[in-house]
């Protein structure tokens, strides 16, 4: 179990001054000039921002500030107004979303989308790539399939293992609860072995006790050399693991760098907070006490 | 699926001059031993025979061009000083028979009437003809007195803009109920057909079976349309509604319930077209190339007044401006106070009327009235609507006139039987550039 | 009555090469729909295809049957590829009606008569059996018991429907036991999911809608096999049948297209021979015999709306296993 691995904190991210576009010293994703509007309204506009490799970054900001946008255009599945940005040193502007995926950056949605209709493990079997019965013509022949999709499966039976999800094996994903879908799809996202995880809101609607092993995931999968990006509302559970925070307002980046800094940012309070400037951010929220807050799923 | 031809007059002032030219033609092709020359064509080389007499006034007619078309063989022939021609073939099939207009005396044509076989274009009148049980076929052409005035390319695009401008107004009071009830409910609802179709049928009942004047029967038609929608939401819609049914089970509902509909109107009306009083009044001509007849011009009339009414009710009103919010955002509109399934419920029974009224003009424009003819224009309502965006009342709007004149104008390029392959194509296209829609909007992902 | 007579009648639809050719149809609106979420309102399309492809390549161009069905193929494989490209991307309504449009446009050209030559118009296609019946291997006269006696080439066109209804039934059923389905079941749940997970989405839906495109065209050729082409034939109520016959058996169901079509017809024909006769022994008095034969289709229309409402996995289907998700 990760949990009791590297969970130490990534310093040193950044070269240079702190300042909203930072340069980092190994970044994995790096944009410029990303805009997109619907409208009148001018959803996202990020000059320039760059991701650090092998951390946990958060992205925060206010409902409604372009993080799940933000989350759409750099997978590619949204299209930009402008803007540039690159994946691993190769750029993907442009790319359709599942070559996005297939590159290693696979990502997760703010409203999950579990596979209902299909069991809890073929949702798993379907994240792994490279199946060779997932052609028309080798589909049809099982005998060339099969040995491969015996061998995805116990890695399915693993995964689900690690986020308590065995038992449910064979029902039907849409007999889930909110929660355990989260769960599913994060499981479903790590069967590709991905370099980037992508996470919109993981810890919305999972109950604290789970929220404390979800944590210990997503430290794992840094463990394990992955790089992590996510969105999240709750201010303990991104100070308690991430190593760099971006946050977001009215679409643009208003403030970066870690945790403990930005949560003092007086930008960041203004943004999230108005005039309670001086406040600490989890004393307003009143989310300081709780480990997290189980929260709705929001339509937004 | 064809209206009938309503601007094409191509022969002025017919004088109908029928000539009843009967050849014994087997005699004549058995005992034909005359040599080939210009009158008579292939007729020993080949055993199938196509003969006939070009005569006007009584008088045969010589040097008239016959052309002898089909199965990769053609032929051409001049009658001679008894007006007589003939061409042998090599097949018992079908062939093209052509008269050269311009070989004929000045003033003279093949006249139209009394024979629906012919096709005209410029080079002459055709006749497709074939052999029946013997080797050899008489083919007559009827002569009258008059010019063949092609009528200017301008003159008939204009006077097609016109009609295609009518055609996609009487689209347009059927779209936008189609989309109203789409934006409000998120039914595709293929019956709306039925209540075009519906309000036909009751304007014939009342006017035509009852004999009630037009000014009772065909209010009160609409009304009755409305009326239907008003019953079909409470009985069928919103039960379903509750029930929860995704939108592609109601969708595949509304299938079945326009195939039961249609079916419904048939065991009733039978399978004939009825006429509603003053079908096909005369034409009257107005600005340069521009002729309309009475119904015409009121059906357009009453078509713009409803469309700015619905304008006016959408944009001023308290239900209009609810019945665009929905469209919007159902959940966000509910939340805010607006009473949906009262807002539902009136854009039915408008929708419907407004359908129930598009039925009555389209059986003008037809013309007449049939079990189906609902089901005929349906596939150009959706395309108007998905065209202009679904949802969106103003893109029906677009997209009706849109595809009103496509259908039209087309026919200036194509066959009339293919001018409803112009809207669909260009839907197409557009969904290719546009997936929303003309107006329509993009869902957001994640 | 003529209980026995009107039983007879009956049962024989259940081999009828009508009822082969709206199954095999409908095992490739299986795909699209059952198993892949493509609504697909098209479907006469491909048969129409698949009919005219094998008509007219025997009639004009003197192929053998064969090669007339590899050409109605082909035919719905590029047909499917010119319907998939601007439609597949689209929301399930727009698809919907564009598939119905594109449909329609397939059939007003081959009912137009500007190709008259090579379509003969509204008229129809007939009298291309020659190839097809010379291929028979059955030696001339009369088989089988009862309702079920047919002519050696009676015969020939059944089984060899049968045949390709059998080699659908096998494709379809390897094809969704494969990962291969279950990226396309995938996409019917969710396509926005699938593609996070690194399916090229659009190649997927493509491949399913030219299979049971191709499925389709087949229908077509049986359809045509016994009888003629004639295009009023292809109209969007034939697309709307299938999809009762669909629905009635089961979406995502292997054999549901066979048990839906069966029934279908069967019920079909016995009420095309039970209502006239009822009304000849005047139990239903307010109806002419013509308004008996009408009514049925008005039956079939309740028919889809209550299986919608009621049962909509079919009669087959897995409760659980509905195929309608909002979208
Ligand atoms: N498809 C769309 N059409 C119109 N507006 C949109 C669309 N998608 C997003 N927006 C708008 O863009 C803005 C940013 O939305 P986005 O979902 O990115 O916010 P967010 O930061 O993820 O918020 P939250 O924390 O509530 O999830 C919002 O004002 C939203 O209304
Ligand atoms: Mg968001």
């Amino acid at each position: 179990m990760p949990a009791d691995t590297n969970t130490t904190r990534s310093t040193g991210l950044h070269v240079g001054e702190i300042r909203p576009g930072v340069p980092k010293v190994d970044p994995i994703i790096v944009a410029d000039n990303v805009t997109r509007s619907f409208g009148g309204l001018k959803a996202v506009d990020v000059d320039h921002v760059e991701i650090p490799r092998n951390a946990i970054t958060a992205l925060i900001g206010p409902n409604g500030a372009g993080k799940t946008t933000f989350f759409n255009l750099l997978t590619g599945f949204d299209k930009p107004d402008t803007g540039e940005w690159s994946f691993d040193g190769t750029s993907i502007s442009g790319v359709p979303a599942f070559k996005t995926s297939r590159m290693g950056q696979v990502r997760t949605f703010q409203l999950t989308k579990s596979l209902a209709m299909l069991s809890v493990l073929e949702n798993m079997k379907l994240g792994a790539k490279g199946q060779s019965g997932e052609r028309f013509f080798t589909a049809m022949l099982p005998w060339l399939w099969r040995k491969q999709d015996d061998e995805i499966e116990q890695k399915a039976l693993e995964l689900l293992k690690r986020f308590k999800l065995d038992t449910k094996q064979d029902d039907f994903a849409a007999s889930l609860s909110g929660g355990q879908r989260k769960l599913l799809e994060m499981a479903r996202a790590l069967m590709s072995d991905p370099t980037l995880v992508m996470l919109d809101e993981p810890m919305a609607g999972v109950n604290p006790a789970l929220t404390q092993s979800l944590l210990d995931h997503i430290l794992g999968l840094k463990a394990d050399g992955m790089t992590v990006l996510f969105v999240e509302h709750d201010m303990q559970m991104v100070r308690h693991i991430s190593d760099w925070v971006i946050v977001m307002a009215e679409g643009r980046i208003v403030a970066e760098g870690p945790p403990d800094d930005v949560m003092k940012n007086t930008a960041v309070i203004d943004a999230y907070l108005g005039s309670h400037m001086d406040t600490d951010l989890g004393v307003v929220t009143g989310r300081i006490e709780t480990v997290a807050t189980p929260k709705k799923e929001k339509k937004s | 699926m064809v209206p009938a031809q309503r601007s094409r007059s191509l022969v002025k002032r017919p004088i109908m001059l029928l000539f009843a030219v009967l050849l014994a033609s087997m005699a004549f092709a058995m005992t034909a031993v005359t040599p080939a020359h210009a009158d008579d064509v292939n007729t020993d080389k080949y055993q199938y025979v196509f003969s006939g007499n070009v005569k006007y006034n009584d008088k045969p007619l010589a040097g008239v061009e016959i052309d002898v078309s089909g199965n990769g063989y053609s032929a051409t022939v001049k009658t001679d000083e008894k007006g007589q021609w003939s061409v042998g073939v090599p097949e018992k099939k079908k062939y093209d028979i052509t008269l050269v207009e311009s070989t004929l005396p000045k003033g003279v044509i093949v006249s139209q009437e009394g024979n629906d076989r012919l096709t005209i274009s410029e080079k002459g009148a055709t006749i497709e003809a074939e052999f029946g049980l013997t080797d050899s076929k008489s083919v007559n052409f009827f002569l009258g007195q008059g010019v063949r005035e092609t009528v200017s390319f301008f003159d008939q695009f204009v006077s097609r803009a016109i009609n295609g401008l009518n055609f996609g107004l009487m689209l347009a009071l059927a779209a936008i109920g189609l989309s109203l009830v789409f934006g409000t409910t998120g039914i595709a609802n293929f019956a709306h057909a039925e209540m075009v179709t519906f309000g036909a049928l009751m304007a014939l009942t009342f006017s035509v079976i009852l004999v009630w004047p037009i000014w009772i029967a065909f209010p009160l038609a609409v009304i009755l349309t409305g009326v239907l929608g008003w019953l079909q939401d409470v009985a069928l819609w919103k039960p379903l509604r509750i029930r929860g049914l995704s939108i592609v089970q109601l969708m595949i509902v509304s299938i079945g319930f326009s195939l039961a509909l249609r079916y419904v109107f048939q065991y009733f009306y039978g399978g004939r077209t009825y006429q509603l009083p003053d079908t096909g009044s005369k034409k009257i001509q107005l600005l340069g190339p521009i002729a309309l007849s009475v119904t015409d011009m009121v059906s357009m009339g009453i078509s713009i007044v409803m469309l700015l009414l619905v304008a006016y009710w959408l944009q001023r009103t308290k239900i209009g401006k609810a019945t665009r919010a929905i469209a919007d955002n159902s959940s966000l509109a509910a939340t805010s106070g607006i009473d949906v399934d009262r807002v539902v419920r009136i854009v039915w029974i408008f929708g419907s009327a407004l359908a129930g009224l598009s039925g009555i003009l389209w059986a003008y424009f037809r013309p007449g009235i049939k079990w189906d003819m609902g089901w005929q224009i349906l596939l150009l309502i959706f395309a108007a609507v998905v065209l202009g965006g679904l949802g969106t009342a103003y893109g029906a709007l677009v997209g009706s006139i849109i595809v009103g004149l496509l259908v039209e104008l087309s026919t200036l390029w194509i066959p009339s039987d293919v001018k409803y392959v112009g809207p669909f194509v260009v839907l197409i296209i557009v969904l290719l550039v546009r997936p929303q829609g003309l107006l329509g909007r993009r869902e957001r992902i994640g | 009555m003529d209980w026995g007579a009107i039983f007879s009648n009956s049962v024989v639809w259940i081999i009828n090469p009508e009822t082969i050719a709206y199954a095999l149809a409908t095992v490739g609106l299986a795909i699209h729909f059952g198993y892949g979420g493509l609504l697909n309102f098209g479907q006469a399309g491909f048969m129409a295809l698949g009919a005219y492809g094998y008509a007219i390549s025997i009639l004009t161009f003197g192929f053998p049957w064969w090669a007339g069905i590899l050409v109605g193929i082909a035919a719905s494989v590029v047909f499917a590829l010119i319907l998939g490209i601007p439609t597949l991307r689209l929301r399930a309504d727009y698809l919907a009606i564009a598939t119905i449009a594109l449909a329609e446009t397939v059939r007003l050209l081959f009912q137009t008569t500007a190709f008259d030559a090579v379509t003969n118009s509204a008229d129809g296609l007939g009298g291309y059996h020659e190839s097809f019946r010379a291929a028979n291997p059955i030696p001339k006269g009369t088989y089988g018991f009862g309702p079920f006696t047919y002519n050696e080439t009676d015969w020939w066109v059944r089984i060899f429907g049968i045949f390709l209804l059998a080699v659908a039934l096998l494709i379809t059923w390897l094809l969704m036991r494969s990962p291969w389905g279950r990226v396309l079941k995938g996409i019917r749940e969710d396509e926005d999911a699938v593609r996070a997970l690194g399916k090229n989405v659009f190649s997927y839906k493509m491949q399913a809608l030219i299979l049971g495109g191709v499925f389709g065209s087949l229908g077509g050729v049986v359809f045509a096999l016994p009888s003629a082409v004639i295009p009023g034939a292809y109209v969007p109520s034939l697309t709307f049948f299938l999809w009762t016959v669909l629905l009635l058996g089961g979406a995502a169901t292997i054999f549901g297209p066979v048990v839906g079509s069966v029934l279908f017809w069967v019920i079909m024909a016995f009420l095309s021979n039970l209502l006239p006769r009822m009304v000849e022994a005047g139990l239903l008095p307010f109806m002419s015999n013509q308004q008996a034969n009408i009514m049925r289709f008005v039956l079939i229309g309740l028919a889809l709306m209550l299986i919608v409402i009621y049962r909509p996995q079919g009669l087959l289907g897995n409760k659980k296993e509905l195929t309608f998700n909002a979208r």
